[in-house]
């Protein structure tokens, strides 16, 4: 893509009496084309927003995710409501203290959510990467060696006709205790999650990859480079990564929200992480129950979910757009 | 076309074959022991041979071939004697269930109608939303009611149905009162009473798997609009005087269908996928809960089963897929 790009750009125009504005930068005009679409702008922030929450939360926070009160703090703490709900309900067990309010063991509902995001966003991201290596990886062989062609993509098919999330279910059960047993409860988890939603998420990125390697093998620029002794990794990693890397960054965006509605139905349906650390799945499985005491408790998890996975898919729609050429100054 | 319906029939066995392979292997390689569940008490050499009596003695290609056996000889046999009341499959052993001792295809076959009943509502309710949606939105593209269509199927898109079907609950059940929140799969619709009320433990779940099935059709239905739109036949139409209505519901819809049609056929396996977390959700006992239960006490011939039910499905209406594209679109031969 920076070739076509360069392409355009008018360096020849100066025959003419010179250009009239100066020459504008690829980054620059993805910019101005992302700018212009507004739930692109509005998705990127709220994902920043969401992701520095998480991350600086718990060192502004005043309460420990993981503190859990004893004796008499146990029955001061528990089941504490959040403080909004004093609007329509003054009576209500509350605390200044306690923003979001308690859980049924008296665990500070905010921290859990900060310290749960962490992990949810962390699996997200760890998987995302995975999937996106293993499927550009794939993508890139395929479309570069003709003799891997066929063979990789019908392995391509036959993973698409897996039944992705029942295997996943069942893996995640099998697997969780050798694991377990080796890293530690939760690190073994998190690998084992990671591992499962990056090797069954890799599919998409490779036909997509493939497909733009295909056609861009067959420019000039490649033959150009071919024709000087290049070597057919040094043409991959120099010469087509760099344009196809479009695609895959889009394929990323969106690799992160299945990601993480993944983790978090794990966790929901109890295949996910140990019941003691928190991902929002699991805050939300484990609200299931007293749903009709305290809604507040499913809900902020719900939320906190689909506001990432909607922010991340309003950003991959309007990264697309601003990565692709044709739509691009339109 | 018949030729290639053939040819795609012929290939799909060694993909099923393949994925057969892999999940048994994923069951094979797995760590768990199937006997971790028995009392400590219990002898090893006890234990040794009620490990023999599950069949788990033999090595694993002997094991991998007589499920293959069980799962495509033995079971048609069985239905054909249900069916013809013929006794194919007498003294045949089936494909045991490690928890309840009883064949695994009878349990499946009582839960499927459950599974069938939300699952086939929700589809239909939700082409029956996302059509006109999606038609509208694209014959007035860029207007407030597209701009409404692309947000709310893009919360569709993210909200996940685990959430979704508990907002509902929270809202419809706990404070309204209008539905009940746990699907129950024994009433027997027999009076106009009971069918409302089945109507009413059915609204929720149908809602909450429509609204992701309408969220990513619509869209389909949209983009496909669209594309026809602006096509030379279009202007043909309309310069031969047909009437607007005409135009866009008949010539430019049952070209934008052919890409659709297609979609709804490969949508359906996955939402059976998505179900596993609806039925979750509203406690409904069809074939998601029963693989959850299966997974959750290590009943491994069962969860075998079920995902290999899954993966046949997959396959079986990629090909429908590919079949349907080539009679609908003529301009599409593969022979």
């Amino acid at each position: 893509m920076t070739e076509a790009a360069k392409d355009k750009t008018p360096q020849h125009s100066s025959v003419q009496g010179g250009p009239t504005t100066a020459p504008r930068s690829q980054l620059r005009d993805v910019w101005d084309q992302f700018k212009s679409h507004r739930g692109a702008l509005f998705g990127g922030c709220l994902f920043l927003l969401i992701v520095l929450g998480v991350v600086v939360g718990p060192y502004v926070y005043w309460n420990d995710a993981k503190f859990l009160p004893t004796g008499r703090d146990f029955i001061k703490l528990r089941d504490m409501r959040p403080i909004y709900h004093a609007l329509w309900d003054p009576s209500a067990k509350m605390d200044w203290a306690y923003p979001l309010g308690t859980d049924n063991l008296g665990r500070d509902t905010l921290a859990r959510l900060m310290f749960g995001g962490r992990v949810s966003l962390a699996v997200g991201m760890a998987a995302m990467i995975l999937a996106l290596v293993l499927g550009s990886f794939i993508g890139v062989i395929a479309g570069y060696f003709k003799k891997l062609d066929g063979i990789l993509m019908r392995m391509t098919d036959l993973f698409l006709a897996l039944p992705l999330l029942p295997m996943i279910l069942v893996a995640a059960v099998l697997f969780r205790e050798a694991l377990s047993k080796s890293i530690g409860p939760e690190g073994g988890v998190f690998v084992l999650i990671v591992c499962l939603i990056g090797i069954t998420s890799w599919m998409p990125t490779a036909r997509i990859v493939r497909g733009d390697v295909l056609a861009i093998k067959e420019r000039e620029f490649v033959l150009a480079a071919r024709s000087i002794g290049t070597k057919p990794r040094s043409i991959i990693t120099r010469h087509i990564l760099p344009n196809v890397l479009s695609p895959i960054m889009v394929s990323a965006t969106l690799g992160i929200a299945t990601a993480i509605i993944t983790e978090s139905a794990l966790s929901f349906l109890g295949f996910g992480f140990p019941p003691d650390f928190p991902t929002w799945g699991r805050l939300l499985n484990d609200a299931v129950d007293r749903m009709t005491l305290f809604p507040e408790r499913v809900l902020w998890p719900g939320i906190l979910i689909s506001l990432t996975v909607l922010s991340v898919n309003y950003l991959g729609d309007g990264l697309r757009d601003a990565l692709d050429p044709r739509i691009r100054g339109r | 076309m018949l030729t290639f319906t053939v040819r795609r029939l012929i290939l799909a066995v060694p993909t099923l074959l393949f994925i057969s392979l892999v999940i048994f292997m994923l069951l094979e390689l797995a760590p768990g022991d199937p006997m971790a569940q028995v009392p400590l008490t219990v002898p090893p050499e006890v234990k040794e041979k009620m490990r023999l009596a599950l069949g788990l003695g033999e090595p694993v290609h002997i094991r991998f071939w007589k499920w293959l056996v069980q799962f495509f000889w033995i079971e048609p046999q069985v239905l054909i004697d249900h069916i013809f009341g013929t006794s194919f499959s007498a003294g045949d052993l089936r494909v045991i269930s490690w928890q309840t001792r009883s064949p695994v295809m009878d349990i499946v076959v009582q839960r499927m109608p459950q599974t069938l009943w939300v699952v086939g509502t929700a589809y239909v309710v939700a082409i029956l939303i996302a059509m006109p949606i999606g038609i509208y939105s694209a014959y007035r593209q860029y207007s407030w009611f597209d701009q409404m269509g692309t947000f709310v199927s893009m919360v569709g898109f993210s909200v996940p149905p685990f959430f979704s079907g508990v907002l509902v609950i929270v809202i419809f059940s706990v404070q309204l009162g209008w539905f009940p929140s746990i699907y129950d799969t024994t009433l027997v619709v027999d009076s106009w009473d009971s069918f409302v009320k089945q109507l009413q433990q059915m609204v929720m779940p149908v809602m909450v798997l429509a609204l992701q099935i309408t969220a990513q059709l619509s869209r389909f239905m949209r983009a496909s609009m669209l594309d026809n739109l602006n096509q030379d036949y279009v202007r043909t139409a309309r310069a031969k005087g047909l009437g607007e209505y005409v135009v866009v519901m008949v010539h430019v819809l049952r070209n934008s269908m052919i890409p659709v049609v297609t979609v709804i056929a490969l949508g359906i396996p996955s939402i059976f996928g998505g179900a596993i977390i609806t039925e979750q959700v509203f406690k409904v006992n069809g074939i998601g809960q029963l693989l959850i239960g299966a997974i959750q006490a290590n009943d491994l011939p069962m969860v075998q089963t079920l995902t290999f039910i899954f993966a046949v499905l997959i396959v079986l209406f990629n090909l429908i897929a590919d079949v349907l594209y080539g009679v609908l679109d003529p301009r599409i031969r593969y022979d």
